[in-house]
């Protein structure tokens, strides 16, 4: 560039990346560092000392510890975020393509929905499950199914968002000419839109998996069974707990952490998609 | 005939989410506001009207007033802390660098992290006894010891240091892809009139990525003004409640201490702090999408 000092600039800015780098990932390097020890070494005053001898024994015992409990998560991960996908892409592509009167405020509606903070609705949930789950042969509240019907509603406006914004892209002029052809709503979806929505369905499962896979709040509250708990409830019993050793607790975290942290690794790129969803930018 | 069908047939379709968001949004918030202004202040529910007196209670309570203290502190500096790292990670990153998608990456993996893991991990950081003061001590920085979250006057800023740990990666990665939207004849137009970088930045880039700023506040503010897990599993209520929010307050009060019309008029609070801040950023967005 010829400029006076490129090259001292260059350096500086690589060590303020450098510093960031090291920021945030050291987090990551206590728990991995930490959780490789054995009860005997770990110690606060070496935390950030390599174990002398790596074992997996604090993970074997984390992962004894947090197995129904992964367990739980996937039960609930799984049927929560596919349901929620599939009721969010007929509503974006009922929202994107077939504007009736009213969308423009049923809309906006159901968006207040993502943002409210949950407290101001977990009392009447607790109600309404108890409720609920009594008319049932399954029981709601204190249940993975329970929990399950919780992240499919309150999945519904984000996934419906990231569909309507996905849809809005797609061409009216293909939708017009399914229609000339003779197809109806429900044609036209089965048969122009839904081949075309691979890439919103991943958006939306990614988003989906790891918000409901690290969701905290609602899954103490529905359920206090801890048979029955989801593996972010059952960390943080391990980690509030006096009597479990630390290298335990740590090894614990990076387990409850992995499968978020396997999804953003292999498919960052889709992740953050959904991120900017969620600040209303298609 | 076709077309009534179908029109009659996308109402159909829409219907099940519609009840459904209609009842656990709209139709639990109007029963908490109910339960909010009843007595139910014990494990036996007592409907009985109540009027504003949990509310008038609530700000009467040293607590609540220390929690909507921490709150704007935690809010103010959260969003200070996010934007301005944000903003400066994104502009070093524009900036042809060699291991970029590394550096992004490590900037934004904690995002995928939960608050849960998050706060633990931050739990033993800033223990005072080990964490980053070891580290402090041993690159001979000792005097920057501090007693983080154990110490009543700084402890919500350790919080809020997990905070930006967590988050700060989102608001890089939204002024990343406003920078990358910026076209070079731009630049170089600004380069041609002499502007020095610090002025191109200043007067030509920073104001084009205003809608950003707006956009990336609103919702980290509304996050902040909710927060729960991420304080919960890190630090609780903290020394002299020094770091809560409501967002503890109303669990305790709800859960542990069986309170509900008080939890109840804690959580109608929250929901009017952050519908002060996401209403009109909904309407503003939703408004001028229909224009563009």
């Amino acid at each position: 560039m010829g400029r006076g000092r490129p090259r001292a600039t260059r350096v500086l800015l690589y060590a303020v990346l450098a510093f960031f780098a090291a920021f945030y990932l050291m987090p990551v390097y206590v728990l991995v560092n930490n959780g490789l020890k054995s009860f005997r070494e770990v110690s606060l005053s070496r935390m950030w000392a390599p174990p002398e001898q790596a074992t997996l024994e604090g993970f074997g015992k984390a992962l004894r510890e947090l197995a129904p409990n992964l367990r739980n998560s996937v039960v609930l991960v799984v049927p929560a975020a596919l349901v929620s996908a599939a009721l969010g892409s007929v509503n974006g592509y009922v929202l994107a393509k077939w504007k009736f009167a009213g969308a423009d405020i049923v809309f906006p509606l159901l968006l207040f929905g993502m943002f409210i903070p949950y407290q101001s609705v977990l009392i009447p949930l607790v109600q309404f499950l108890q409720w609920l789950g009594g008319l049932l042969p399954v029981p709601l509240y204190g249940s993975i199914t329970g929990l399950v019907l919780v992240h499919v509603v309150y999945g519904i406006p984000i996934t419906t968002l990231i569909f309507r914004n996905y849809y809005a892209t797609v061409p009216t002029e293909i939708v017009e000419a399914a229609r000339i052809d003779g197809a109806g709503l429900v044609g036209v979806y089965r048969n122009v839109i839904l081949p075309l929505s691979m890439p919103a369905f991943v958006v939306v499962m990614i988003w989906q998996v790891t918000q409901i896979w690290n969701e905290f709040l609602f899954a103490v509250i529905v359920t206090s069974n801890p048979a029955q708990q989801p593996v972010q409830v059952a960390l943080r019993n391990l980690a509030g707990s006096q009597i479990v050793e630390w290298n335990v607790q740590m090894a614990g975290a990076l387990l409850a952490a992995l499968p978020p942290l396997l999804v953003y690794v292999f498919l960052g790129r889709y992740f953050l998609r959904g991120l900017m969803a969620g600040a209303l930018k298609g | 005939m076709r077309i009534r069908r179908d029109r009659a047939l996308s109402a159909l379709i829409l219907l099940p989410s519609v009840v459904a968001v209609g009842v656990f949004v709209y139709g639990f918030i109007g029963w908490t506001v109910y339960v909010a202004m009843s007595n139910w202040n014990s494990f036996v529910p007592d409907l009985s009207f109540a009027g504003l007196r949990n509310f008038a209670d609530l700000f009467q309570t040293p607590r609540f007033q220390i929690d909507l203290g921490n709150t704007l502190a935690f809010t103010l500096t959260f969003l200070a802390g996010c934007l301005g790292i944000g903003l400066l990670l994104a502009v070093l990153l524009d900036r042809q660098i060699r291991g970029e998608a590394f550096f992004r990456n490590a900037f934004l993996f904690p995002m995928s992290i939960s608050f849960i893991v998050g706060g633990t991990v931050w739990q033993w950081l800033l223990n005072p006894s080990t964490g980053v003061n070891l580290l402090l001590e041993s690159a001979g920085l000792g005097v920057l010891k501090s007693p983080w979250y154990t110490e009543p006057r700084i402890a919500i800023y350790a919080v809020v240091i997990a905070a930006l740990w967590q988050m700060s990666g989102f608001t890089m990665a939204m002024y990343l892809a406003g920078l990358r939207g910026i076209s070079d004849e731009l630049r170089e137009a600004a380069r041609v009139d002499g502007a020095s970088d610090l002025q191109l930045y200043r007067h030509v880039i920073i104001p084009l990525l205003h809608p950003i700023t707006l956009s990336a506040a609103i919702v980290l503010g509304h996050i902040s003004l909710k927060i729960f897990d991420l304080v919960f599993a890190m630090t609780g209520s903290g020394p002299a409640f020094s770091t809560d929010v409501p967002g503890i307050f109303m669990f305790e009060t709800t859960f542990r201490g069986n309170r509900f019309a008080e939890g109840a008029a804690i959580s109608i609070i929250m929901l009017v702090m952050v519908a002060v801040v996401i209403i009109p950023y909904l309407i503003y967005s939703t408004r001028t999408e229909a224009e563009a």
